[in-house]
């Protein structure tokens, strides 16, 4: 079995997040970037798949060489080698339209996405490269099994679940429950730097959005403190004030 | 050129988050002087189809196929581009449901579309440009992203626009599709649904508890609370990871994000991946019996006390303003 992961490289989740050039650049001074946490878990269970069964784990990413060191991690997690197309990444269109590109030439039985990426949690690229390749697509699964030819997915919906059978090749995009992270053992990460990186350029990609600015959040006001004697006062001002019950 | 919004149903009726998509088409068609076309598919009533007419769809197109009865992404991306194509709609408007995030971006690819994900604004259309205002980093900031095609998909956050009744009748067209054969590869299974409880996504009053509250036995009375609110239950990650509650409570970066006019958080201290499920709610209450709790820092009301003493005694002042209201 022949999986491909795609990873993506975010802010770490405890990132103040901040702009500069008026609100229009993302300000990456002094922050630290990790492997997107949706993406460790389709890489777990992209290694726990194919172990014992002569598949391989290709991770593809779509950056500049700055993410490199991402790649590595996901190379000492266990993944099998890499590729980076030598872009950077304009939106979720432009991802998939690379990846679709790179897997048109080399065929994959299960691609494997995050449910979103942390920083834009777009949630786009997983149903985005199904249809570029005439794919089924889940975009937010919580469990995944394989079955010979068939692969059985369980995917969220509002106040429940549904179980769906499809046969492969699908893309995914895992979310938490298909597996727990693996943590890089120290074999993994010495092996991690001579395993392949292959560095391919993008193809043409016409844009169809582009991020024109930022903004944060309006700050609240001042919490208003109730007694703890009187909760009766927090259900009138809920109701008077904030008119939410 | 009309809009075309798709409306959900979860087992053959319609949601709030599929009314609130219909008030929001319909106020971008008004931006555009058109008019209004919704699609729906499955097993709808005529009553619930005209009826969307409340909220501003002047045409509904019901495709009620027994192939298409239940969600499949791909059949139903084809389905509504091709609608969009026929009525020549170039702004095709959905909700960001957990269905509508596997459908907008295939929709968008389809029409050569750029997609704003999870807008929670009207666009802005001026000098020439369609700009969205979209959520971006877990809930920590906004984007304004700019669709720069000719055609455009939106996806509305649930909660982030106003219901608006309009009055008037929809006038109901049967939209016979087969979809493409290709595009059923996926067969559901089971579908599970736990009708008793207040859905989580799409509730309008969250009750939310943390570590504080000790243990699963515990959740008696944030039951009790949630129960008499008609609220939704969620809890942070340690208490679904300790088994205490189920992991479809788990609000946070890696679980469901919520945005309901009301969240109520007991016994969560407000770390920051907690926070970036919940910020965008629009009243925060923290009750937490450390002063220092970062929760507070973002909440609108507070109370400083022991969920123990504080919870029955919140229960009994809702309960006499139910009595007499
Ligand atoms: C990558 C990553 C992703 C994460 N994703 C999420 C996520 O999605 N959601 C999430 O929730 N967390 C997430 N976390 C965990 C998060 O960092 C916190 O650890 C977690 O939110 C803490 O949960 P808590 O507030 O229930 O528990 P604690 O931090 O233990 O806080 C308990 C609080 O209860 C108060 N308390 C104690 N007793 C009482 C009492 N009797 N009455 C009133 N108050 C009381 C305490 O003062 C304290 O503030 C994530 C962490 C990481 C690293
Ligand atoms: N630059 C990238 N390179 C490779 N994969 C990516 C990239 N950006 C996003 N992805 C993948 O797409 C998923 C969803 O991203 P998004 O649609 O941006 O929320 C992520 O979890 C990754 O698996």
């Amino acid at each position: 079995m022949k999986i491909l992961v795609c990873i993506s490289n975010v802010p770490d989740t405890t990132t103040k997040i901040t702009f500069t050039d008026n609100n229009t650049q993302f300000n990456n001074n002094g922050v630290q970037f990790i492997l997107n946490p949706y993406d460790e878990i389709a890489l777990a269970r992209a290694i726990e798949l194919t172990d014992g069964d002569n598949g391989s784990v290709t991770v593809i990413n779509i950056g500049e060489a700055s993410t490199e060191p991402t790649i590595r991690k996901a190379l000492a997690i266990g993944a099998t080698d890499a590729v980076r197309v030598n872009a950077k990444a304009h939106d979720a269109w432009y991802v998939a339209s690379q990846v679709a590109a790179y897997v048109k030439a080399n065929p994959y039985d299960l691609i494997l996405t995050g449910r979103e990426s942390i920083d834009y949690n777009g949630s786009k690229v997983a149903s985005m490269l199904g249809e570029l390749l005439d794919l089924p697509s889940v975009s937010i699964i919580k469990k995944l099994d394989i079955d010979g030819d068939n692969i059985t997915i369980e995917r969220e919906i509002e106040g429940g679940k549904e179980v769906l059978t499809i046969p492969l090749p699908i893309v995914a995009g895992a979310a938490e429950g298909v597996a727990e992270p693996k943590i890089p053992n120290m074999r993994g990460i010495m092996s991690a730097r001579t395993k392949p990186l292959t560095v391919i350029e993008p193809v043409g990609v016409k844009t169809l959005s582009e991020i024109i600015s930022y903004e944060t959040p309006a700050p609240r006001g001042q919490v208003k403190l109730i007694a703890a004697d009187d909760p009766a006062k927090l259900v009138d001002l809920l109701h008077d004030e904030a008119r939410v019950i | 050129m009309p809009v075309l919004v798709y409306t959900e149903n979860a087992e053959g009726k319609f949601k709030k988050s599929t009314f609130e998509a219909v008030s929001y088409a319909r106020a971008i068609a008004d931006q555009n002087n058109t008019n209004l076309v919704a699609i729906s598919i499955g097993d709808v009533s005529n009553d619930q189809l005209t009826a969307l007419g409340k909220y501003g769809a002047e045409k509904v197109l019901n495709v009620s196929n027994a192939k298409l009865k239940n969600f499949i992404n791909q059949a139903y991306a084809s389905v509504i581009a091709d609608a969009a194509k026929k009525e020549g709609a170039d702004i095709v408007v959905l909700s960001n449901s957990f269905s509508g995030r596997g459908l907008a971006p295939r929709v968008g690819v389809k029409l050569q579309a750029g997609v704003a994900d999870g807008a929670v604004a009207l666009p802005e259309q001026t000098g020439g440009k369609f700009t969205v205002k979209k959520t971006a980093f877990s809930g920590k900031a906004f984007a304004i992203v700019e669709l720069t095609s000719a055609n455009k998909v939106i996806s509305l956050t649930p909660n982030s626009y106003k219901v608006v009744e309009k009055g008037g009748a929809a006038t109901v067209e049967d939209y016979a599709t087969e979809g493409n054969a290709s595009d059923f590869k996926a067969i559901i299974k089971e579908i599970v649904r736990s009708t008793d409880k207040v859905s989580l996504p799409d509730a309008d009053i969250v009750v939310s508890a943390g570590r504080g509250l000790k243990g699963p036995e515990n959740w008696g009375m944030i039951e009790e609370l949630a129960g008499l609110l008609g609220a939704a239950l969620a809890c942070s990650k340690p208490v679904s990871d300790a088994g205490w509650r189920p992991h479809s409570e788990h609000v946070g970066q890696t679980g469901i994000a919520v945005s309901p006019n009301l969240y109520i958080a007991i016994g969560i201290s407000g770390a920051i991946q907690h926070l970036a499920g919940v910020s965008s709610s629009k009243v925060i209450v923290v009750i937490n019996k450390d002063p220092e709790a970062p929760f507070f820092k973002v909440a609108d009301f507070g109370i400083v006390g022991d969920a123990f003493e504080v919870v029955p005694k919140l229960i009994a002042a809702v309960k006499e303003y139910k009595a007499s209201a």
